[in-house]
């Protein structure tokens, strides 16, 4: 009975070391890391949009008059306009 | 009025806000708070109207009288015990022996509770600290 | 099997301290391999975890009373089903539940933004590793679930009856995962401060698990709420009692904060106020374990065991210090980026809602530490009771459901008078409808409750106005049939609509506690079998006593008769059952009515009103017979001893002692659970994810035509 709970102590040490040491041994550096900046810029882009869809929502279910969501709209896409480039520009 | 001082302003508003109310909770809080005593306190120098959470153990041998609880409670380490008319939810674990409190005022020679403010702490054998004792 | 548990838990604290290493070189150096190996420590942590878990509930199934907590919580006697739950109803088994659960969420979060977040993420390992290692710690050197004795005693003392109820089963692992949840958006929201990324990106990666914590916490508060109305024999389903206020403080903080991160999301304000209401969320989630835990406060729920309160303060001083000092020395990357255009605008009253819930929190901190504050300045330890929660409560939640109700119509940014009319006028009808009918039907000796009523009429109208106008718009454009443009709308806006139908199912469930606590009719009555009492309008009668023998288990119960007006209504059968103490000094029959004592409510739910009824029998009028009994039989063979049993309980059955019943008629209770379910069905359709290709066909229609625009 001890011996097989010190066997199974010693399988899991085994596993263990084997999943938390794989990224040492493998040696290489991790796949090449990509900019910094683009994970925030796509949060923006996602974030953008969403608002984008939230203002026509809001337009269509009468929260928004014409004129306002039209300026509103503008106003958004050309942020969104604005994401994309930086996004393009990030990637190279 | 240029943005720097609205913004003081509405921090300051917002102060006093959260003053007021902390100053209202703080006041209503202690007026309306009840002492936790242990019955040698509470026989000593209970005050007649004024509400104290008594904390003792309950001594054998209550009884009903209508849907009336009638019980002592003794102090945990020792014998002084004072006599509570209780009625409302009598909580499962009520037992002889056991751990309770309850919000009690003074009338006359006994102390009456409030009603559904009698709270039994866990049996002993759920409880680390008791266990030792 | 104890030392394989035991090994786990040395393990599982290397880990967790090589992770917090091997995390934070790596996030220093840049060098994205130990980052990692870091991360694979968490999955490694989770792995030894489940291991440990599996060998402590592997001993309560086979009742391995060489454990001791499988001793102390258990017994052979225990149904099956409740021997696998009892691990969790002691402190150390609770304790491991709690490090385990938090291993599984913190790898599913890790493994779901393993390409993301890449600078927060090290930090926010280290963070969650950190707080793997205070509860590993805390198992392997207070609170030891592998503690054995030898010889194993013959027999366990069993699970607490009062824990042998099904929502006992879910509850706590429910508030476990929502307190181990909270320290998720915690952690990268702190792994954000200290890496200075302070955009939107750690929002989004842990949006999902705030949401799935919040969820988690609320349904794990509802099962103790019913289980406390069920099962607890008093009738109520919140008392204010420290340990539940535990649990809600970080529900509140964390639903102000899914509100004002919407915010930031969209205008980048309040980044101040947010990481200060997450990491806030994240200390009461501590908090809320420690107060449980430590039995620092009279509850009913104290454990007192008083072992854990100190490393438990140090930790909650540390985090304190911790997050106040990260927002005060990054409070220049936290400035804001936009303002508020205008105080009729949804990120006004979001603003407002946070205001009102963060009062809410507070109140319920100061009243519940009230003992403790009161100690600390006075020197006499005093506490407050519901009557002054309520004071403040009861305003702050009229607010809040009011702010419900404007939230989902008025629109973001700024709104104008002529549309705030348009979206008004129909929700507005509502309540005045209902304060009319109210004031008729002579509710208005409850002003409060009238108000509430009102006021959930204006919540479910609002949204119920949401629900019709997108439908419409969208058949409009789509031309679907009502029902199909209805279900694509929500489909598409899951968000939203989810939102709007957790705001419908609080209203409802705010109408259901108004109703009840307002209304409710209950009286104790002392009677014998033949006597009846009549509790608003209903006649109640006791028709005759029973008794039953199941297991190590003795009922004694009553049969009620209900009925209204001469017609019969319903038969109720409240019983309480005794389960034999397990002291040794106490006779072999006076101890089965000296252990402890759990109460079977007669229940009849209704959507109008539930009739709640628990009986108290007297059985101080059994005790000459237990103690003759006692006296004669002392050294007798169990069987006969179990006839004897037999014998007094028949003898109750057929000279019951008069009985104490609390007897509630208590209105629209059951519109808690339903609006409870409401909730939990909004919450669902959050959380759900969206179909990839709807959110990959919507995005790349945007980008074409945001494209087109750029040409």
């Amino acid at each position: 009975m001890d011996l097989v709970q010190f066997l199974l102590v010693l399988v899991v040490l085994a596993a263990v070391v084997a999943v938390v040491s794989a990224p040492l041994r493998s040696g290489r550096a991790a796949e090449a890391a990509p900019d910094e900046d683009l994970g925030a810029l796509e949060a923006a882009k996602e974030a953008k949009y969403r608002e984008i869809r939230d203002a026509e929502l809001d337009h269509r279910t009468g929260k928004l008059s014409e004129a306002d969501w039209r300026a509103l709209d503008a106003r958004l896409r050309a942020d969104a306009v604005e994401i994309l480039r930086r996004l393009d520009e990030a990637r190279g | 009025m240029d943005p720097r001082r609205k913004r003081t302003l509405r921090l300051v508003t917002a102060l006093t806000a959260a003053f007021l109310l902390a100053g209202a909770l703080a006041y209503t809080s202690f007026s309306a708070s009840s002492e936790a005593t242990e019955p040698s306190k509470l026989a000593r120098d209970a005050k007649p109207g004024r509400s104290y959470q008594l904390t003792g153990k309950v001594v054998a041998g209550y009884r009903h009288e209508g849907s009336t609880l009638v019980f002592r409670v003794r102090d945990r380490d020792g014998t002084a015990s004072v006599p509570v008319r209780y009625s409302g939810a009598v909580p499962d674990p009520f037992r002889a022996g056991r751990e309770v409190i309850v919000d009690v005022r003074k009338r006359g020679a006994v102390f009456v509770g409030e009603k559904d403010s009698l709270v039994t702490k866990c049996p002993s054998k759920f409880s680390k600290s008791e266990q030792r004792s | 099997m104890a030392t394989l548990g035991r090994a786990c838990l040395i393990l599982a604290l290397a880990i967790c301290l090589y992770g917090i290493v091997a995390s934070v070189y790596g996030a220093r150096t840049g060098r994205r391999e130990w980052v990692a190996s870091g991360r694979r420590s968490v999955y490694a942590l989770a792995g030894v975890l489940t291991v440990a878990f599996a060998v402590l509930e592997a001993a309560f199934l086979r009742s391995d009373f060489a454990f001791d907590v499988v001793a102390s919580h258990s017994s052979t006697t225990t149904p099956n089903f409740y021997k696998a739950t009892a691990a969790w109803s002691s402190q150390e088994g609770s304790l491991l539940l709690w490090v385990w659960l938090l291993s599984l969420w913190s790898s599913l979060v890790l493994f779901a933004v393993r390409r993301r977040a890449r600078q927060v993420q090290p930090w926010a390992t280290a963070i969650l590793l950190a707080f793997g290692a205070f509860f590993a710690g805390l198992t392997l050197f207070l609170a030891d679930p592998f503690a054995v004795s030898s010889p194993a005693p013959l027999e366990g003392s069993g699970l607490n009856p009062l824990l042998r109820h099904p929502s006992m089963m879910v509850h706590p692992p429910m508030l476990y995962s929502g307190y181990t949840l909270f320290t998720i958006p915690f952690a990268f929201a702190a792994g954000a401060l200290i890496a200075r990324r302070l955009d939107a990106e750690w929002i989004a990666v842990t949006r999902r698990f705030s949401l799935a914590a919040w969820f988690c916490l609320g349904v794990g508060i509802l099962l103790g709420a019913r289980w406390s109305y069920v099962e607890l024999g008093w009738g109520g389903y919140w008392g204010w009692d420290p340990v539940e206020n535990a649990s809600l403080l970080p529900w509140l903080t964390g639903t102000a904060f899914l509100h004002s991160v919407m915010i930031q999301e969209k205008r980048g304000m309040l980044k101040v106020w947010n990481v200060s209401l997450v990491l806030a969320t994240g200390i009461l989630a501590i908090l809320g374990t420690f107060l449980v835990r430590s039995g620092i406060l009279d509850s009913i729920h104290a454990f007192g065991a008083s072992t854990l309160g100190r490393p438990f303060l140090v930790l909650i001083a540390l985090l304190v210090a911790g997050s106040i000092g990260l927002v005060v020395s990054r409070r220049r990357e936290l400035r804001s980026e936009h303002r508020l255009d205008s105080l009729m605008s949804r990120e006004a009253v979001f603003l407002l809602n946070n205001l009102v819930l963060v009062g809410l929190a507070f109140v319920v901190f100061w009243g519940t530490f009230f003992p403790l504050i009161s100690e600390a300045l006075t020197g006499t330890k005093a506490s407050v009771g519901p009557p002054w929660f309520d004071r403040y409560t009861v305003p702050l939640a009229l607010v809040l459901v009011l702010l419900a109700g404007i939230g989902p119509v008025i629109a973001w940014r700024a709104a104008s008078p002529a549309h705030l009319w348009r979206q008004f006028r129909l929700p507005l009808a509502a309540p005045l409808v209902v304060v009319g009918a109210g004031l008729a039907g002579g509710l208005g000796e409850h002003p409060a409750a009238l108000v509430m009523f009102a006021l959930a009429a204006f919540v479910l109208a609002a949204v119920g106005q949401e629900f019709w106008r997108g439908t419409l718009a969208r058949r409009a454009m789509t031309r679907e049939p009502v029902p199909v443009a209805l279900l694509s709308l929500v489909r598409r806006n899951r968000r939203r609509y989810g939102g709007y139908l957790v705001h419908a199912g609080m209203a409802v469930l705010f109408v259901g506690v108004a109703a009840s606590s307002a209304f409710q009719a209950n009286r104790d009555v002392r009677m014998r079998p033949g006597q009846s009492a009549r509790v608003n309008g209903y006649d109640v009668r006791y028709v005759r006593a029973t008794t039953g023998l199941a297991g190590e288990k003795i009922s004694l119960g009553a049969v009620l008769d209900v009925s209204r007006g001469g017609r019969h209504v319903t038969t109720l059968r409240p019983t309480r059952g005794y389960y034999p103490s397990t002291d040794p000094s106490l006779g072999p029959v006076a101890r089965y009515f000296d252990g402890q004592a759990t109460s079977e409510v007669g229940l009849r739910a209704g959507l109008r009103r539930d009739l709640w009824m628990a009986v108290e029998p007297d059985v101080q009028a059994l005790e000459p017979f237990v103690r003759d009994a006692d006296r004669r039989f002392g050294r007798a063979p169990p069987q006969l001893q179990g006839l004897l049993i037999a014998a007094i309980a028949e003898r109750y059955r057929r000279h019951p002692a008069p009985a104490t019943f609390r007897i509630i008629v208590s209105p629209l209770v059951s519109w808690i659970w339903l609006g409870a379910l409401i909730v939990v069905l909004g919450a669902l359709v959050a959380l759900w994810p969206a179909p990839a290709a709807v959110r990959r066909r919507a995005t790349s229609a945007y980008a074409r035509r945001v494209a087109r625009e750029v040409a």
